[in-house]
């Protein structure tokens, strides 16, 4: 166990020097001299220069890219072109809101995603399946940016139930709060819901038609124990390997619903920093999300081992 | 015993593509709800090719004085704060979508495609480099790196082909891949190697026409994918560049004027919602009569 954990953490260093090498690359694309954009269009030649010169954009590329590499390694992400902020300051400060979002969103998926899949399955054909097969066929095509137009519209507008936009800190006022993220999460967690009662469905109807199933249930094991204990458990697997993906899609999917919304997030600070072309922002900003979404797969690869017993690392 | 001869006798006759043949359109037309959803998308094509003859209006004139009116006889499903026609604008609105979710489609599946055999087929430290590659790419949420590529390229429509098309590569590079593999070590992929055929020839010839079924329904539950990350680019205001009639822009301008006039966002979203479960139902029914686990239960 302890070498196979140790063999995907260095798996995972390796994806991540790719994602860095990615993101670099990216940014490199970016059009405009950033000394220009830095100075302003008033700055004359020298002063172009010697700052290029001092940000080190003169250097060859890679010598820049191991420059920025050894800087991330020490947890510097560079300064602000716009505001002249630290960027990892930055993004921490806003991590934590999209963070909480996007887990809130995930903990709803399982919440019902998981029960509505076992339900659909066990009731196989009948009223019940059909619709959550509509469902979640229907959710899955669903552009969470619209449904959450759709929902400030009916639910903020019309009703007047939940606030139209914004985000309150729980310290501040926690009901406030609540109030504010009611939308925002169950918005988000639309498209992963659906993925995921589906795939619970079709795993559990694997499952379901296994002999040890059939052991179970002619042993005289009550239903419900056969389903949650027996049925369930094997079927987790594939469903933890999409929860894994999930939390990407949901870091993804939470820069638009942070638009909508008008959540501070680390989505809004991303988008922004595009429009501003502040390209120190968006590095950081990619880079952090990439290595968020590498550490979640590496959990779950690990977590495999204590759903499923039979699975051997070495 | 002549019953069971002459049952045998028509089956004998029939030849084995033409049964496979047949078993595909059973089972891809079997759901009314399937042919729906192909009526759908063939609808969606023949509007954003003949866009031009059907739109009842200019999509783009400007007419202040008409600015957000309702739906009306003139304007079937009303105008926008510019006065252009809402329901013109989703007709064009088409093409853009119809055209990006062809197009990055196209590119992610060429490219992922190659990636994909050339890493199955090779191995070793060409297959390491390559998809180590795929997943720092899958490290990057498709949207958010379709942002970046696209803040990199800048915004219209070809930039927009090519930065959702690199975030979908990785998916057709890990599947071909996969495909690779399980044919790689088959009975005639060795024959061709051993009759001396070159590894490019044997790839293209051998390994690749046996790895394409799911690719074919990979794409096509790709194009609604496409489509959304394009109304998403869009709704942003980093896709097709205005004035240009996109859905998920049209759903942004709307955004602002969502408590006097709702359609302006409703209608184009649901344009979006409806060819994306069409695109959806289609490539789940493709998948069912392509799948060979299902072959024979169906």
């Amino acid at each position: 166990m302890g070498t196979y954990i140790l063999r995907r953490l260095l798996l995972t260093l390796v994806v991540l020097f790719f994602v860095t090498l990615i993101v670099f690359l990216i940014m490199q694309m970016l059009p405009g001299d950033p000394a220009l954009i830095m100075l302003g269009s008033d700055a004359t030649k020298e002063q172009l220069e010697m700052l290029r010169e001092e940000l080190g954009l003169n250097d060859p590329i890679l010598v820049q890219y191991f420059h920025w590499l050894g800087n991330v390694f020490q947890g510097d992400l560079g300064t602000t072109i716009n505001h002249k902020e630290d960027v990892a300051k930055l993004i921490f400060s806003r991590l934590p809101i999209t963070l909480s979002i996007g887990i809130l969103a995930l903990c709803v998926t399982v919440l019902i995603g998981v029960p509505l899949g076992v339900l659909a399955a066990v009731k196989r054909g009948t009223f019940i399946d059909s619709v959550v097969v509509v469902f979640t066929n229907f959710a899955v095509a669903l552009p969470n940016f619209w449904l959450a137009v759709l929902g400030v519209y009916f639910i903020s507008i019309k009703l007047g139930w939940l606030p139209v936009q914004g985000f309150v800190p729980p310290s501040e006022n926690f009901a406030k709060s609540v109030q504010h993220l009611i939308m925002p999460v169950l918005i988000l967690s639309t498209s992963s819901l659906a993925s995921v009662t589906r795939q619970t469905r079709s795993s559990m109807l694997e499952v379901i038609r296994q002999d040890y199933i059939r052991t179970a249930r002619s042993k005289g094991v009550m239903e419900r124990m056969v389903i949650l204990k027996h049925a369930l458990r094997n079927a987790l697997i594939p469903i933890i390997t999409l929860l894994g993906l999930q939390l990407g899609h949901v870091v993804g999917m939470s820069v638009l619903i942070e638009q909508v919304f008008n959540i501070p997030g680390l989505g809004r600070l991303l988008v922004s920093a595009i429009f501003q072309k502040d390209f120190v922002i968006v590095q950081g900003c990619v880079l952090v999300i990439a290595c968020i979404v590498a550490i979640a797969n590496l959990i779950v690869d690990i977590l495999y081992r204590y759903v499923d017993p039979r699975i051997q690392y070495e | 015993m002549e019953t069971a001869t002459k049952s045998a006798a028509p089956l004998a006759a029939v030849p084995p593509k033409t049964n496979e043949f047949r078993r595909f359109v059973r089972v891809m037309f079997s759901r009314k709800v399937v042919i729906i959803s192909l009526l759908v998308l063939v609808g969606l094509v023949l509007v954003a090719l003949f866009a031009p003859y059907i739109a009842p209006h200019d999509p783009y004139k400007q007419n202040l004085r008409d600015a957000l009116q309702q739906p009306s006889g003139k304007y079937l499903l009303g105008t926008d704060q510019l006065g252009r026609d809402i329901l013109s604008r989703i007709i064009y609105g088409s093409r853009a979508s119809l055209m990006v979710g062809f197009a990055s489609v196209a590119f992610a599946g060429a490219v992922g495609v190659a990636l994909g055999l050339i890493a199955g087929y090779f191995g070793g430290i060409v297959d390491t480099i390559i998809m180590r590659l795929m997943d720092a790419t899958l490290s990057i949420p498709s949207i958010i790196l379709a942002l970046s590529l696209g803040a990199a390229l800048g915004g219209g429509l070809k930039n927009v082909i090519v930065a959702l098309g690199i975030s979908l590569i990785p998916t057709y590079a890990r599947l071909m891949r996969g495909q690779v593999l399980s044919v790689r070590r088959s009975d005639y992929v060795l024959a061709g190697e051993i009759s001396g055929a070159r590894s490019f020839f044997n790839m293209l010839v051998h390994v690749l026409p046996n790895c394409v079924s799911p690719i074919i329904v990979l794409v096509t539950l790709n194009l609604g994918t496409a489509i959304l990350a394009e109304a998403a680019l869009s709704f942003l205001g980093l896709g097709v560049s205005p004035p240009q009639a996109a859905w998920g822009s049209m759903i942004n301008d709307g955004y602002n004027y969502l408590a006097r006039h709702p359609i302006m966002s409703i209608a184009p979203g649901a344009c979006i919602v409806i060819v994306v479960m069409a695109f959806n139902i289609v490539g789940d029914a493709l998948r069912d009569a392509l799948d060979p686990k299902l072959r024979g239960s169906l």
